[in-house]
């Protein structure tokens, strides 16, 4: 690791030594981050790495367990994001913390002390237009403003404030490739006014793009700081996911044997082209097939259009064109377990019952579902005293489990398909493991399996095929933790 | 819910349990009335008396009295309930019943020479259909524009109110204008009575069968469970179980209406025999907390609309009897509430999934 600044050259913001722990897990160990006036930062890293936890600490959001933050080369104690405020820190969240009800004017407004002048805020804001070219309306109400738009009301917000040090928090997540460049191109113009501006990203392009240096963390630690020059993608990429780990991983426990004679293709799509719910297209033209038997892995960073294909796949969400072949019944194991897939206040039963109910007639028989639900729990191990009990009553881990065996219960285990996002997070250990070991025996009996995790290990622990999904486009890849990783942030 | 792995043993334990909630009830009303009487100066002894004379003391007045009352109470609180539990806030089982009444009324006056019993059926029908086409102004404005269901109907009761305020005093008032009311419907008209139960009439068997079928519909039929789920977590309902959220609640929102219509069409053939303005003591909003007291599941409502009935009869008798204001019920519903929503807070930390537990009562 190499510091290439001495202690006493200007700095605009400065966070030393910054140790952070959440219960048992260490967020930040010692990390460094400095950036110096008239710079663009790139603070890179995969998820989890700690680089939004280090710059929640720098806006005051969050409160270091150890280490010195400095702004404009004095220490400073900043235990509020109003006190950040005050020593000219701005930061643009990824989720935006706009009123959408309220106008631009307003919204900016926010935040304000004493009496509220309307109509010199707008003034202000017409001012910051001409400065800015952000060409904003200060009576357009913020809900009729597009993403890009709300973002430049996000910035207008901290600039108000006199931010001359601004952090921004994957600002391109959410834009359109066009607007990015924009984006990108004015936070050139802002730093080159004398102001710093730190770019949380996980796009190395982006990074080398706009960024005069560069700062990765990984696992808590700040493990490169280099100028953009002296450094190359390769580097950035070996950085972030870690040198030791790109060889060592063991490649062959558990994986799936595919004695099948003849493929028989699950899914196929053809020039598939997604988009979500707002109309945004997310994924383009995407060509693939996935077969009986494997297990398909899904790598990539949040915001690249997998959220729609993994949709898509398990028939939750239809074409926008192109054509997507799948089974009529897709088991589906969403992200959110709490919110999409299951009902906490109903018993084990009836969120059995649940898969399929849209399309029942009739009556239930309750007693049957019970002895199926009762059959999966012991076959899923689901530690519960009855199939009467509530959803709410049980772990994480074996409420998991019912979700998957509810998911993989079909009649015929041949035409099983199966849609998994994220299934083992928040899990422990033990679950987590209980959890792959179903994954990969439900593959061995036939059925076809599309596996995303935020986690690369995880995919590439359990997969018998690799898709990287990036900016808008499926390619893949053969399981290689290196190529997969600099794939998925494009720097290849 | 008493679903196939239950034993016979625990379908016993769980009656005694619900016989046991319903005694706590019985002594928490004594209590809160008698603690009530003192705090006002009233004489205890005799202002129980009078609640028990006019609800339970005599056969008369238990059919004539609280059955009668009973009825509409037992029809809106199901409407309530069924809503409720798929998530439907509808508050405006009043408007609906109003809409249900002058819809009756209307039909029963302008069907007049028809044989008795098709005026009867098709004034019924048109209750219903008249409570549904009330709440289906507020199920569109949800379904086309997110409007919130708890404030359009309110409003809509209002509405309500007032229209029919309007129609006793233009197109349906009696032929001498002198009344705000329609002409009396004829006798061949109205509800028949049951032999020897005063002025109870056969709207009990259509309450009563309303809240055995909504109750059997709720636990045995792929329709009530996408009902209940839907009104669990719309997400998970959606993503989960494939269920059109939209148009479960929607069908949901005018089955609600209808029942709530129902009962306005039962009170004009069998207690009213016209429409005029108060033909409601607000019964529409007496039913959520009937259903709340329920915990939303429909065969309870049959005992807490029984309860609530046998509440507002004794009500008038303490006035007249014991010269105690007839409000003093009013106080002791809303303090049941409030208790029903604490225990229903207390029991949502507990494991066991109840049928009546509901997005509210829950």
């Amino acid at each position: 690791m190499t510091l290439p600044h001495s202690h006493d050259a200007p700095v605009a913001l400065a966070l030393r030594g910054i140790d952070k722990r959440y219960g048992n897990v260490q967020a930040l160990s010692a990390a460094t981050l400095e950036v110096r006036p008239g710079t663009v930062h790139a603070l890179l890293g995969e998820n989890g790495a700690g680089k939004s936890t280090l710059m929640r600490i720098a806006y005051g959001l969050e409160r270091a367990d150890a280490g010195t933050l400095l702004v404009w080369n004095d220490r400073v104690r900043v235990t509020s994001p109003a006190e950040a405020i005050a020593q000219g820190i701005g930061m643009v969240h990824q989720h935006f913390t706009l009123v959408p009800a309220m106008t631009v004017a307003e919204n900016i407004a926010l935040g304000g002390k004493g009496r509220l002048d309307l109509a010199h805020v707008a003034r202000r804001v017409d001012e910051l237009s001409t400065l800015t070219g952000f060409a904003l309306d200060p009576n357009a109400r913020v809900e009729a403003l597009p993403v890009g738009a709300q973002q430049r009301v996000e910035i207008a917000k901290a600039l108000m404030h006199a931010a001359r040090i601004l952090i921004l928090d994957e600002p391109t997540a959410v834009l359109a490739p066009n607007e990015s460049t924009e984006l990108l191109r004015w936070v050139r113009v802002y730093a080159d006014a004398g102001n710093a501006a730190v770019l949380i990203t996980h796009k190395l392009r982006e990074a080398l793009g706009v960024a005069d240096e560069v700062t990765v963390l990984r696992r808590g630690r700040t493990v490169l700081t280099a100028q953009r020059d002296e450094v190359t993608s390769d580097a950035l990429t070996s950085a972030m996911i870690g040198e030791e780990l790109l060889s060592a991983r063991p490649r062959s426990i558990g994986k799936v044997s595919r004695s099948r004679s003849s493929v028989e293709v699950v899914f196929r799509a053809d020039r598939l082209t997604l988009s979500d719910t707002t109309g945004i297209v997310r994924l383009r033209d995407a060509t693939f097939e996935i077969n009986a038997g494997e297990i398909v892995g899904i790598a990539a960073v949040e915001g690249n259009g997998q959220r729609e294909l993994l949709r898509a796949l398990a028939g939750r969400l239809g074409p926008t064109s192109g054509v997507l072949a799948h089974p009529p019944a897709v088991g589906f194991v969403p992200e959110d377990r709490h919110h999409d897939a299951v009902l906490l206040n109903r018993s084990l039963s009836e969120n059995v019952a649940l898969r399929g109910a849209g399309a029942r007639r009739g009556m239930i028989d309750w007693d049957a579902v019970s002895a199926q639900t009762e059959r999966l729990m012991l076959e899923y191990d689901v530690r519960a005293e009855s199939a009467n009990l509530a959803m709410r009553a049980l772990s994480g881990g074996n409420q998991q489990k019912l979700v998957l065996a509810r998911e993989l219960a079909l009649e015929s285990s041949s035409e099983q398909a199966l849609v998994v996002e994220n299934a083992t997070r928040g899990l422990d250990v033990r679950a987590t493991a209980e959890i792959h070991a179903r994954l990969r025996t439900a593959a061995q009996n036939g059925a076809a399996i599309v596996l995303y995790s935020s986690d690369i290990d995880e995919v590439l622990l359990l997969a018998t095929r690799a898709f990287v999904v990036f900016d808008r486009s499926v390619r893949e890849l053969p399981l290689d933790r290196e190529r997969i990783g600099q794939a998925m942030v494009g720097a290849t | 819910m008493k679903r196939g792995a239950h034993t016979r043993t625990s379908r016993r334990a769980s009656v005694a349990w619900e016989l046991a909630q319903a005694g706590v009830v019985l002594l928490a009303i004594v209590g809160t009335t008698a603690l009530l009487l003192a705090a006002g100066g009233y004489a205890v002894d005799s202002g129980l008396a009078a609640l028990w004379r006019g609800s339970m003391g005599s056969w008369y007045a238990f059919t004539s009295a609280t059955l009668v009352r009973a009825i509409p109470l037992m029809l809106t609180g199901v409407s309530v309930a069924i809503a409720f539990r798929a998530g439907v806030l509808n508050i405006g089982a009043e408007g609906q019943l109003l809409a249900g009444a002058a819809a009756a009324a209307a039909v029963a006056l302008s069907l007049d020479g028809l044989p008795a019993v098709s005026v009867i059926v098709f004034a019924l029908a048109a209750s219903a259909l008249g409570g549904a086409g009330w709440a289906s102004i507020a199920a569109f404005l949800r379904a086309r524009f997110g409007v919130l269901e708890v404030i359009s109907t309110i409003m809509l009761n209002f509405i309500a109110l007032h229209a029919v305020s309007y129609l006793v005093r233009g197109p349906l008032q009696e032929p001498t204008h002198v009344y705000p009311q329609s002409s009396t419907i004829g006798d061949a008209i109205h509800l028949p009575r049951i032999a020897g139960a005063g002025r109870l009439h056969i709207g009990l068997l259509l309450a009563v069968g309303a809240s055995v079928v909504a109750g059997w519909v709720l636990r045995r039929t792929a329709a009530g469970f996408r009902l209940i789920a839907a009104g669990e977590s719309p997400s998970a309902a959606t993503s989960a179980g494939g269920i059109d959220v939209m148009i479960t609640t929607t069908l949901t929102f005018f089955v609600s209406g209808a029942l709530a219509g129902l009962a306005g069409g039962v009170e004009v053939l069998g207690v009213t025999f016209a429409l005029y303005e108060n033909i409601s003591p607000g019964y529409g909003y007496t039913a959520i907390a009937v259903a709340l007291l329920a915990r939303l599941d429909p065969w309870r409502v049959a005992a807490t609309a029984l309860l609530f009935g046998g509440l507002e009869a004794g009500a008038g008798a303490m006035q007249r009897d014991a010269g105690v204001p007839s409000t003093l019920v009013t106080v002791i519903e809303a303090a049941l509430i409030l208790a029903v929503v604490a225990v229903g807070a207390l029991r949502r930390r507990s494991s066991v999934p109840d049928a009546a537990t509901g997005p509210i009562a829950a």
